[in-house]
């Protein structure tokens, strides 16, 4: 639905150029919710930008449904832009127009008329769930209204995709859920392709099917969430399940294992301690529910090194677990978040 | 001298204040009018053609949309800069060749509009870069021709901002309404200036600065009410009674 290759993006020239987007590709499937992750001055913004083109790459090509944007006219691309809604941070909503009017501004643009333009700008206010705020103006709205306005306004040229940029960033927690699960709502209902970015990764947890994540412009890693946790070394799975800092562990072993779908049910860690005799200590663990499945992360150590401990982590791998070995001579890759991961002794 | 005591005096004043009062508004109303419909989009087109502006590559060129910046700000600059008195006779031939005279109230609309344009071009200029950029952007990925981001994001959103700068331009006319008084303008200032001033009469001076004086206080009075009533940024407490509940 959406293809972006080889994107990149200069600010600039000369030597005070700088590089927001290097030789970005992505692809993002019809129907899914696709999450772009990263930090402030990733180039997430200038990323999603790229997409409708309010921000047009230096190189490479934007193909939205069909269409690639890059070669389109000023005024074909205006026709091009109506497929697809935006999103904005700070909502962006007009202060003189009621929250009706903002949504008929939508309709404006695009030349629905009179009547027409009333009844389908309150059937989609409905729709967020804002029927009863239609003649409020944004200044008597708070915030999660106000970027209910936005979706809204966004839906109302019937786009085929929506763009979110940093959406759920101005809201507070309990807000961000609310209008996550009405994103979530219109994807489905709707059928709508959604491709957001954040900088939180309980976004992407809630609501992505795929995800990528973006660090100084360059995409480090991409694909559906499901295949992203089964991937070794992957750090968006790292990151959906934070363990914290390994702890010191002289002598023993410390394993990771990465669970989803099915194995998460199974009682690996009693059968681990019956079967080998092994004294198993928790050190953390992380489970969460992802695209409507259990999957998450358990860090455990074993007494022995990992010579020793070779026989239960191969009988672990074969279970179709992912093992990965952390500390004492494997790649060790410390985490930046440190949150649920608490040492327990089973 | 005038000789407040005799019969006519009254009835006199009255006539000649209410004939300099009618070609005051009259100046003062159609130069307003002009100034609106070339300022406003002389102002947009300003502010558009700066660099990152809407109008910044008309025709697809940044070139000319840079010497279209550079042209009006000249323009601009210069008629902020020329004094009133200086720039009215000035004006005489141009003023002639318009309008056929240089004399009675119609010809007074030409020096001005002409000076009341740049001025309020500028109060344009600052009313639109006050717009946030994200509401363009956001008109801009709904499909928005730059004509319809000119007229119903900057232009709407901009509302009361421009009507502060338009009653603050009103003003400047009058006040150069009374100038044109001095060379046969007609006006209020005309009247000053031959009965106040030429013939002595306190009372004449008093009655236009009055006159004056109210005109400029319904103007502000009234847009300062406009403009309020156009800003719907932050609404007055009473009626945020109602707290608005989550989402």
């Amino acid at each position: 639905m959406i293809s972006i290759k080889h994107v990149s993006k200069t600010f600039g020239s000369g030597t005070g150029a700088t590089t927001a987007l290097d030789d970005v590709s992505l692809d993002v499937a019809r129907g899914e919710i696709f999450g772009v992750i990263g930090q402030s001055g990733a180039g997430k913004s200038t990323l999603i930008r790229a997409v409708n083109l309010l921000e047009r790459p230096t190189s490479g090509t934007v193909t939205v449904d069909g269409d690639e944007l890059t070669l389109l006219s000023p005024d074909q691309l205006r026709v091009a832009r109506r497929k697809i809604g935006m999103v904005f941070q700070h909502f962006n909503l007009l202060a003189g127009r009621t929250a009706q009017g903002n949504v008929e501004l939508g309709l404006e643009i695009v030349g629905v008329t009179g009547a027409e333009r009333r009844r389908r700008s309150l059937e989609i206010l409905d729709l967020v769930g804002l029927g009863d705020k239609a003649g409020a103006y944004p200044a008597e709205l708070s915030g999660g209204q106000k970027q209910r306005v936005g979706i809204a306004r966004a839906l109302a040229g019937n786009p085929k995709i929506l763009l979110s940029d940093e959406a759920t960033s101005a809201l507070d927690p309990e807000t961000t859920r609310s209008i996550l699960d009405l994103v979530k709502t219109i994807n489905v209902q709707l059928g709508l392709t959604v491709l957001l970015i954040t900088h939180e990764m309980d976004v992407v947890k809630r609501v992505c099917d795929s995800a990528a994540m973006l660090e100084h412009g360059r995409i480090l890693e991409q694909g559906s969430i499901v295949s992203l946790i089964s991937t070794p070394g992957s750090r968006l799975a790292h990151e959906l399940f934070p363990l914290g800092e390994v702890p010191p562990h002289a002598g023993n072993t410390v394993i990771e294992i990465t669970f989803s779908g099915g194995s998460a049910d199974r009682p690996v860690i009693a059968q681990l301690a019956r079967n080998y005799g092994l004294d198993v200590s928790i050190l953390g663990a992380a489970v969460e529910t992802i695209g409507g499945k259990q999957a998450g992360r358990t860090r455990l150590e074993l007494p022995g090194s990992p010579v020793a401990n070779a026989a239960p982590i191969a009988d672990l791998r074969g279970q179709g677990l992912l093992v990965e070995i952390v500390g004492d001579g494997a790649a060790s890759w410390t985490p930046s978040s440190s949150s649920s991961a608490e040492g327990a002794h089973a | 001298m005038i000789d407040p005591t005799a019969p006519d005096f009254w009835s006199g004043l009255f006539q000649v204040l209410l004939v300099g009062t009618g070609e005051t508004l009259y100046m003062v109303g159609i130069a307003l009018l002009l100034t609106v419909l070339v300022g406003l989009p002389l102002g947009i087109v300003l502010v558009g053609t700066e660099r990152g502006g809407l109008f910044a590559a008309p025709f697809g060129s940044r070139p000319l949309g840079r010497v279209i910046n550079r042209v009006l700000e000249f323009i601009v600059n210069l008629g902020r800069s020329v004094p009133f008195i200086i720039l009215m006779v000035a004006l005489i031939p141009l003023t002639r060749l318009i309008v056929g005279t240089f004399i009675g109230s119609t010809a007074a609309i030409v020096p001005l509009a002409v000076v009341a344009i740049p001025f309020f071009a500028r109060m344009v200029e600052i009313a639109i870069k006050e717009v946030d950029s994200g509401l363009i952007e956001a008109a801009e990925s709904l499909g928005a021709t730059r004509w319809q981001i000119v007229s119903k994001v900057l232009v709407p959103e901009s509302l009361s901002t421009l009507i502060l700068g338009l009653s603050t331009t009103v003003t400047s006319i009058i006040n150069f309404s009374a100038m044109v008084g001095t060379v046969a303008g007609g006006g209020l200032g005309q009247v000053a200036i031959q009965y106040g001033y030429q013939r002595y009469s306190t009372i004449h001076m008093v009655a236009v600065i009055i006159l004056i004086f109210i005109i400029v206080m319904i103007l502000q009075g009234t847009a300062t009410w406009l403009a309020r009533r156009f800003s719907h940024r932050a609404r007055p407490a009473r009626t945020r009674t109602s707290v608005p509940t989550a989402i």
